[in-house]
């Protein structure tokens, strides 16, 4: 299985959009290595501001530039630009919405050897509940680069939240990418799994189990958070047993919340929600702190069988 | 040295600001809510910002060439509503609006809904960077028009501040003129007791800023100074001593007119003084 970066697709979608859109600034805050952000200062080392160690001067000096026609790309690390520079990220930003862009990474366990502190699980509960945010949780590189390139053409505030990790390149994401349209990527009529960003690799698999012990799953991709699409969520609760949801984030503010809060104004149906359960990460290898969370397709599976067997048990 | 302005031309801004004060204590007597004391206190800076210094069009707000100007203390709206609207940016009858639902007149300045707000500001520091990446973009682009900025002495506590003025440095922002309204005034008290911030000057000059400080409330001072502060190499702050309340004995200096609401009683008295001080 091939394994890339999603901070290399956005880097490498800054780059090619560097010649198309001229207005096109990038500004970083002392983690441009990390970030990949240096990459586009080699070629364009004008239209690159780093801005040192101060995000949340960094984020309003973004909105000022958007304000003088620049669509400016800010990038530093999840927890950064919202637990740090969350006012400006709301008061300079969001509530003005301005036409900044904000190409985020090391969002998510998958931080890895760094540990809590810098491991953002709640990023995308902030930017959620902003007005005039728009959220985008690419599920792989390639999606990272439509999903770069998607951003720049959108008027008003973007966030692109990607991670430090190589994650598996998922072909079947592949193809055309759209603000607020989720991608259904198996059709099934007994479950249904909502995935986000990376997790879409861990979501295959637990498809593929449950197909392969007779249940009938359906499986959707869903590369924007905000503005979510309610439609493809609604009509999965209306022709599934139940909904599992999975996102590498908190399980509070969320995937699972925004799917649980468009489903029971209208039709009410279980939501179990995979996520990281309402506790700090720790230090370690992805892939070991995905199992110790619960990130994984065994997670996904027994929420199925939970949603399901509970249908059972109810039917007389 | 000449610095453009007369006698006449000065008795006329001071004219200018009676009648700005007068209309920032009608608009928080009618909203019964808003900032007075600072923005009493800053008057003659805005005043002479916008009808001598700046070059800018009421009637094409978003005219490329203009001087732009960011209230960064942002709370201090009503001195910058009563001069966009008595410079024509929007109707005057707006200003009875301030505070209430539906008006373009946020507690706040907000750039996307009044005319001649040129940033979105009352988040202590926010105006500030912004200011100063809006002032990049200029330089960058060889644009020979200046950025003005006011911060609140008390504003300038906020960590933001200090990281902007490393950025403006960096940059060589030389498009940028800003100011500390110094009144020593903060919704708690005396700058100094809650967080001292003297000497002031000396802070800026380390962080690589020229400064000046003058009477904020002398306006040929003011003019004179913002002259000579244009042809200085990188970013300038003018620490603009000033009295919060001006123009209202019983405001002056005083601290609960931070955000202080006055009666009619007060209104009554506080006109009655300008209108016989004018």
């Amino acid at each position: 299985m091939e394994l890339k970066q999603t901070r290399q697709g956005y880097v490498d979608a800054l780059i090619e959009l560097g010649q198309e859109v001229p207005e096109l600034v990038v500004l970083d805050a002392d983690v441009g290595k990390a970030t990949l952000t240096l990459q586009f200062q080699e070629k364009y080392p004008d239209r690159f501001f780093n801005c040192g160690v101060q995000e949340q001067n960094m984020l309003a000096v973004a909105a000022g530039m958007s304000l003088e026609g620049k669509i400016p790309f800010a990038s530093t690390f999840g927890v950064f630009a919202t637990c740090r520079a969350g006012d400006q990220l709301r008061n300079a930003i969001a509530y003005p919405k301005a036409n900044v862009k904000l190409g985020i990474t090391h969002c998510g366990l998958s931080v890895g050897g760094d540990g809590a502190s810098h491991q953002s699980n709640e990023d995308m509960a902030i930017v959620r509940s902003f007005p005039n945010m728009t959220l985008l949780v690419p599920g792989d590189y390639q999606e990272a680069r439509l999903a770069t390139k998607a951003a720049i053409y959108h008027q008003g505030p973007v966030y692109l939240r990607l991670g430090r990790d190589k994650y598996p390149v998922v072909p079947e994401i592949h193809g055309s990418f759209e603000i607020g349209k989720a991608k259904i990527l198996k059709r099934g009529q007994d479950i249904t799994i909502v995935s986000t960003g990376i997790m879409i690799s861990e979501a295959l698999k637990a498809h593929q189990q449950l197909t392969d012990s007779g249940i009938s799953t359906r499986l959707i991709h869903m590369p924007t958070v905000k503005p979510l699409d309610d439609e493809v969520v609604l009509t999965a609760a209306r022709e599934t047993a139940g909904i599992v949801t999975v996102e590498e984030h908190s399980v509070i503010g969320g995937l699972g919340e925004a799917v649980a809060g468009v489903v029971t104004g209208t039709h009410p149906c279980p939501v179990q929600r995979i996520g990281v359960q309402d506790v700090f990460g720790e230090s370690g290898m992805a892939p070991d702190l995905f199992d110790k969370y619960g990130l994984r397709a065994a997670n996904v599976v027994a929420a199925a069988h939970q949603i399901l067997n509970r249908i059972k048990t109810k039917t007389p | 040295m000449d610095i453009g302005v007369q006698e006449n031309q000065l008795s006329e801004l001071k004219l200018k600001c009676n009648h700005i004060r007068q209309q920032i204590i009608k608009m928080v007597h009618h909203a019964q809510s808003g900032h007075i004391g600072g923005s009493l206190g800053a008057t003659e800076l805005v005043v002479s910002l916008y009808y001598h210094l700046m070059k800018h069009r009421p009637d094409d707000p978003l005219w490329p060439q203009r001087d732009r100007f960011v209230l960064s203390k942002g709370h201090c709206t009503p001195v910058l509503y009563a001069v966009l609207a008595d410079l024509g940016y929007f109707p005057q009858e707006d200003l009875w609006t301030f505070r209430r639902p539906g008006s373009h007149l946020q507690g706040h300045p907000y750039q996307p809904k009044t005319p001649g707000v040129e940033a979105t500001t009352g988040a202590l520091g926010i105006g500030f960077s912004t200011a100063l990446g809006m002032a990049l973009v200029a330089k960058q682009r060889k644009e020979d028009h200046y950025y003005y900025v006011v911060c609140g002495d008390g504003e300038i506590q906020e960590g933001e501040i200090w990281e902007a003025a490393m950025f403006a440095n960096k940059y060589k922002l030389d498009n940028v003129i800003a100011f500390v309204d110094r009144n020593y005034l903060q919704t708690d008290g005396n700058s100094e007791d809650i967080m001292p911030l003297d000497p002031l000057a000396p802070k800026w000059e380390a962080f690589g800023w020229s400064t000046f400080e003058i009477d904020g409330h002398d306006i040929g001072q003011i003019i004179e100074t913002v002259t000579r502060a244009r042809d200085c190499q990188g970013p300038v702050m003018i620490i603009a001593n000033t009295v919060k309340g001006k123009g209202v004995s019983f405001m002056e200096n005083a601290v609960g007119w931070h955000g202080g609401v006055p009666s009619q009683e007060d209104t009554d008295k506080a006109l009655t003084e300008l209108t016989n001080g004018a």
